[in-house]
């Protein structure tokens, strides 16, 4: 059985990650981090929710961004698959619909690094629908 | 679903939402018979008799914000497909075993899909949590244990992109040399 078992690699892995880690910790703490939430239910994963997911965590990561990115049951709008959560810190929850990864690009580029609101919100009564 | 690593990444959704701290893949392929069994096994909450039961009804979801649970009836109806099964095992408390059997060789089979992105969502995601990924063909194989990664990387984040692209790069290269 092959394993990662080159540990002098995940070693090395790990001091350039923590030299880079060090550079950003100096601005954010950790509750001020952007959060991402992705629906993967059977029906978001059938339109497209592992793209979505994949391209916000490279794009993030590409981009500078501290953010936390989960998944999460369905939430309820299968109509508009793929659907993100997104909770800038200190505000309200977001719910994007139809969540490509053209759409993930304007909603990283406009909502998470400037705060202006894109097309394809979902209005919610959300709270009311969380179980 | 299209492909294996898509029923895969929904199969193991069901183990997150269930709580599991810990999911175990297995992915075990026997060429001389064309069988292939996946397994995975989870410690969430499980399920009781009753729920059991009920589970390979697409008809049937504990989820209040919907009507149809369609996860494990896809994977069932893509196994028999092929002339073979899809079971589930499971202990109210104890967690629970999902197996499906397929038969390689049928027309009908699914193809493989990507299995490294599944994994990397899978870990991007829920990165506190351990999963144990086991691949193998006849006596071939290899595994990806993020517990014992995580060790390795003594505090940096699991879910890093570097190392997401590490673990995904070790599939990809082991995957291909299995064939
Ligand atoms: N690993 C598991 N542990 C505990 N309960 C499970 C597990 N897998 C499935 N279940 C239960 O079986 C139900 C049906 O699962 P299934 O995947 O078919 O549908 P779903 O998850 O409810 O919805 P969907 O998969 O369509 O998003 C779930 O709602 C859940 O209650
Ligand atoms: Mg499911």
């Amino acid at each position: 059985m092959n394993k990662i078992k080159n540990l002098a690699d995940l070693r090395d892995l790990k001091d350039k990650l923590q030299t880079k880690t060090k550079l950003r910790d100096k601005s954010e703490n950790p509750e001020q981090m952007v959060q991402v939430k992705v629906a993967m239910a059977t029906c978001c994963i059938a339109s497209g929710s592992r793209e979505t997911m994949n391209y916000i965590v490279d794009e993030l990561d590409k981009r500078n961004i501290d953010a936390v990115v989960t998944q999460t049951g369905c939430m309820g709008y299968c109509y508009a698959e793929p659907t993100v959560e997104v909770i800038m810190p200190g505000k309200e929850p977001v719910v994007f619909g139809y969540v490509d990864t053209k759409k993930a690009d304007e909603i990283i580029e406009k909502y998470i690094k400037s705060g202006i609101l894109v097309e394809g919100i979902i209005p919610v009564n959300y709270k009311k629908i969380e179980q | 679903m299209k492909d294996l690593s898509y029923h895969i990444l929904d199969i193991v959704q069901n183990s997150l939402n269930a709580g599991a701290q810990r999911v175990e893949i297995d992915l075990w392929e026997e060429t001389p018979t064309g069988r292939l069994t996946l397994k995975i096994n989870d410690n969430g909450r499980g399920m009781d008799a009753d729920m059991l039961k009920r589970i390979t009804d697409p008809f049937f979801t504990t989820s209040v914000k919907k009507k149809v649970g369609l996860g494990l009836p896809l994977l069932k109806q893509n196994a028999e497909l092929t002339g073979g099964s899809c079971s589930v095992e499971s202990e109210s408390g104890q967690g629970t075993r999902v197996t499906a059997i397929f038969n390689r060789n049928h027309i009908d089979m699914i193809p493989t899909g990507d299995l490294a992105i599944t994994l990397k969502t899978l870990i991007a995601s829920s990165h506190e949590r351990d999963f144990l990924f086991t691949c193998r063909r006849d006596e071939e194989g290899f595994e990806v244990n993020t517990a014992e990664i995580r060790s390795q990387l003594e505090g940096v984040s699991l879910a890093s992109r570097e190392v997401l692209d590490y673990i995904s790069t070790f599939i990809r290269d082991n995957l291909k040399s299995m064939t």
